[in-house]
């Protein structure tokens, strides 16, 4: 019969609309500045720098200004000036930090490029979206005082991936110690000791886990351990 | 004869009328680039005898962002995510295209499970299209709203676990040279399975909403009809050509990744003309159903990334490669010829709603022009991908 489509068609129009009343799976849209739906873990879109403490973000920034980003971002809208001094990280390592860190997310296209390639882990991808602002340019450069956060909001917005950060610089932190602490050993060993036996246990040298799927790095600290300067203590953050 | 010639466009005149000596004057109208019918910044120069399209020139390039450049001057991984905003409603199988050609180019092995996730979110991205498709198809025909609105709510469900397995609802940049970025949890692949297992209940409520309907079919049956022969010679691929009867799925002809392993079948039209594109999304949107669940059924335990794929410092030694996949819109394919540098030497997309594009004047000629709006909308293109 003409018009049996229609009508087929009709029905299901009105069973959507009764249904949009009481049916949640059909009533989907929220209202959204005064309802807001909980992003997922993963979401992501604008990058942020880890600090370790938040009372002294500017001291504490997990980046050494490596510069692996901002040659990787495709779109080129990171800027790092490398610092002249040096400064301890939290492993007590000397490191450069970056006297100036800027993104520019009006070109940023929160692709997590630089999240991937930092084997630093100090970039990491914010899930701040309501950044809306009447001026194109100067609000949405942000410095490195605006990038800083620290590791606890990191726990906040990606608490899987943070705790698995976590895990993995404590460990590599303990190992580098360690290390450390038997370089002093031996060296102090050495000079009372000259025809002694091995000084020291060597270091476990393999208990640095890597990033899993990800080449070593020429410019990681991992590469280098051995050339902290373990003696002196670490003055304290500026 | 005609006077002048119709097809050249007066600078900043919208219409302008051709003397024709036979036929009553011809009228010259620009449809687009601003205009909700054409998907985009897209023009349609036409030219009208009454109501009916004589002629139709295509006018693109509006979105034009040297894409191609662009990949020949950033790294192989820095142009996963501009291969995202290429057909920006299928991120996912863009990524899988442009990872199939380095991995072709690098010689880069894939654990399985990855092959599994990759088709799983293939198939996925399958679905979000070809409901997108029919929704503005509809939108096209004058349906404002309903079927658009039933199509998003269900495209909105795929682009929740795409969010929360990539980050991003559409611009994914997911898949990397021998693997995916992410593993994805078991939460989120029973998510994934209950949508999937959801999915044959809400086509059945779109089918009930349209595939019968009196308006639709009158609207679209006969209306742009492409023969096998023309789709063959334009290099048509994709629901369009499969739409004209041409049994060409590059998943049957290519099997790549793991699609031998899966059982489905590939659906033909008879007509070729704007419903049989139609009806051709709806029955492969079914047989996606079914890959989909068994995939996700199958899925195995391992690695997504090969241990030995290399995230920076990747130079593939000098060579070439082609990879392909079949997308949602066609034969979605990147040309790639390295030199042994970190930039690929050449970088070249072989786009399918670009490709499908070029016969849209044989398609309208003779038809009406509210029937050149919905061959328009038949034909499924992004113009993100056709300008690129």
């Amino acid at each position: 019969m003409l018009g049996s489509g229609l009508i087929k068609g009709l029905a299901v129009t009105a069973k959507n609309l009764a249904g949009s009343f009481h049916d949640p799976a059909r009533f989907v849209t929220t209202e959204y500045p005064e309802v807001k739906t909980k992003l997922p873990e993963n979401y992501r879109n604008f990058p942020f720098l880890v600090s370790e403490n938040a009372d002294d973000p500017m001291g504490t920034l997990r980046c050494v200004a490596c510069q692996i980003c901002e040659k990787e971002c495709p779109p080129q809208c990171i800027y790092i000036e490398k610092s002249k001094d040096k400064k301890p990280d939290a492993a007590g390592k000397m490191q450069l930090y970056p006297a100036v860190f800027d993104i520019d997310i009006s070109v940023c296209m929160s692709c997590q490029i630089c999240v991937e390639v930092c084997p630093f882990d100090a970039i990491k991808m914010d899930q701040v979206f309501e950044i809306a602002t009447p001026d194109r340019f100067q609000p949405l450069l942000l410095d490195r005082n605006q990038l800083a956060k620290p590791n606890s909001y990191f726990h906040e917005v990606h608490p899987t991936e943070a705790a698995e950060v976590d895990a993995r610089l404590t460990a590599e932190r303990k190992a580098a110690e360690e290390k450390a602490k038997a370089a002093a050993a031996a060296k102090a060993a050495a000079p009372a000791k000259p025809a002694g036996a091995a000084p020291a246990p060597a270091a476990p040298p393999s208990t640095t886990p890597t990033k899993p799927a990800q080449a070593p790095d020429p410019g990681s600290r991992r590469g280098d351990e051995g050339s902290a300067e373990p003696s002196k203590p670490p003055p304290p953050a500026a | 004869m005609i006077a002048s010639d119709p097809l050249s466009p007066l600078p900043g005149a919208h219409v302008h009328a051709v003397h024709d000596e036979f036929h009553g004057d011809l009228l010259e109208v620009s449809m687009g680039p601003h205009h909700p019918s054409t998907h985009g910044v897209f023009r349609m120069m036409v030219t009208l005898d009454g109501e009916t399209v004589v002629k139709l020139k295509p006018v693109f390039g509006y979105l034009h962002r040297n894409h191609e450049k662009l990949g020949e001057n950033t790294t192989y991984l820095g142009s996963m995510p501009y291969t995202d905003r290429l057909d920006y409603l299928c991120s996912m199988t863009n990524n899988w295209a442009y990872a199939l050609a380095v991995e072709k180019l690098a010689g880069q092995a894939v654990p399985e499970r990855a092959e599994y996730v990759r088709v799983i979110l293939a198939e996925l991205t399958r679905l979000l299209n070809h409901t997108c498709l029919a929704g503005f198809l509809l939108q096209d025909c004058g349906a404002s709203g309903t079927p658009l609105m039933y199509a998003f709510r269900e495209r909105e469900k795929i682009l929740d676990l795409f969010e929360s397995l990539s980050g991003s609802r559409m611009m994914c940049n997911y898949q990397r040279f021998g693997g995916c970025r992410v593993d994805p949890p078991p939460a989120w692949l029973e998510a994934a399975s209950r949508l999937v297992d959801g999915y044959n209940a809400f086509l059945d409520e779109y089918e009930a909403l349209l595939t019968g309907n009196e308006i639709l079919m009158a609207r679209t049956q006969g209306v742009g009809r492409l023969s096998a022969a023309l789709a063959v010679s334009a290099g048509i691929t994709g629901p369009m050509l499969r739409a004209a009867g041409v049994a060409y799925d590059i998943r049957k002809v290519d099997a790549y990744g793991i699609y031998p392993r899966f059982d489905f079948r590939v659906p033909l039209g008879d007509h070729g003309d704007t419903y049989d594109r139609y009806m051709i999304r709806v029955l492969e949107m079914r047989e996606s159903i079914k890959i989909l669940q068994r995939a996700l059924h199958e899925l195995p335990a391992g690695p997504i990334m090969d241990p030995k794929a290399k995230l920076r410092g990747f130079r593939p030694k000098p060579g070439e490669a082609y990879g392909r996949i079949e997308g949602p819109k066609g034969e979605i394919g990147f040309y790639l010829i390295s030199d042994g540098g970190p930039n690929p030497y050449r970088y070249r997309v072989r786009a399918p709603s670009f490709v499908n594009l070029t016969i849209l004047e044989d398609l309208c000629r003779g038809h009406t022009v509210a029937d050149a709006v919905i061959i328009l909308g038949s034909i499924d293109i992004v113009l993100g991908e056709v300008d690129r």
